[in-house]
């Protein structure tokens, strides 16, 4: 999977692209931690429009940016997801901790 | 009225082949012509039951993971991974929604995905044995087709 980034303005747009899965969550956390630590942001988005392919090894990556997030005093939300990450995101229920956001 | 068909292959518990695995049950389910939320929905699954077994069944070692995959009852499809790992001592605890004994890059959230997105889902475990997971779903038969 890719990760890209764009800052402006105290928000860290964080792009996923590819798939995201057990094998590609333990680098893709390191990546975006090390993004957090860099940019120090207010707010963090997760842009998923990239992403084809996301398994509940995304939802850990998910859950631990919106917590860390939290601990820096700032908000974290997905946006744009395709079909099938919205499914499992979903499935998972982490809506309610995590807000999604359609379009821009 | 689809003829029954069937694979079988066997893989190491590395990482690198969940990729592998989903892609694979994807291709053999093309042929009930799913939808692409129907296939997404198989990749995921898969993806799902195969990580258990390489983070559950072989968390310090290599071993072998079976997937095997059939058509029953004309539409549906059923998947089988197999692993001959550690095993779960209390399958109904490792079931629950954010239970995990995984590392970080684990959500708890497996068998719950696997549960939604399948019409059936059984699993077997013997500690010390090994695990196997065996999941069915039905796809529906598409307007104007067969």
């Amino acid at each position: 999977m890719n990760i890209n980034t764009s800052y402006a303005a105290g928000r860290l747009t964080v792009f996923l692209a590819g798939e995201l899965d057990h094998h590609e969550a333990r680098n893709a956390i390191r990546s975006i931690e090390e993004l957090l630590d860099e940019y120090m942001p207010r707010d963090c988005v997760l842009d998923l429009s990239g992403l084809s392919f996301m398994d509940s090894s995304g939802i850990a990556v998910i859950i631990r940016v919106s917590r860390r997030m939290k601990t820096l005093g700032g908000r974290a939300w997905i946006e744009n997801p395709a079909k099938q990450p919205q499914r499992v995101i979903d499935a998972a229920g982490i809506d309610r901790l995590v807000p999604v956001a359609l379009g821009k | 009225m689809i003829e029954s068909n069937y694979i079988k292959m066997e893989f190491p518990s590395k990482s690198s082949n969940e990729a592998f695995a989903r892609t694979a049950a994807a291709a053999f389910a093309a042929q009930l012509d799913p939808t692409l939320e129907e296939l997404g929905d198989i990749k995921t699954a898969v993806s799902e039951a195969v990580t258990n077994a390489i983070v559950h069944g072989y968390p310090d070692t290599l071993g072998r993971i079976a997937m095997r995959l059939r058509i029953i009852k004309g539409n549906t499809l059923e998947i089988s991974i197999r692993d001959w790992g550690k095993g779960i001592a209390d399958v109904e605890q490792a079931m629950t929604p954010l239970f995990s004994t995984g590392g970080e890059e684990r959500s708890g959230m497996g068998f719950t995905i696997m549960g939604s997105f399948m019409d059936k889902l059984r699993v077997r475990s013997v500690p010390g044995k090994g695990t196997t997971v065996v999941m069915q779903r039905f796809i529906s038969p598409r307007q104007g087709k067969r």
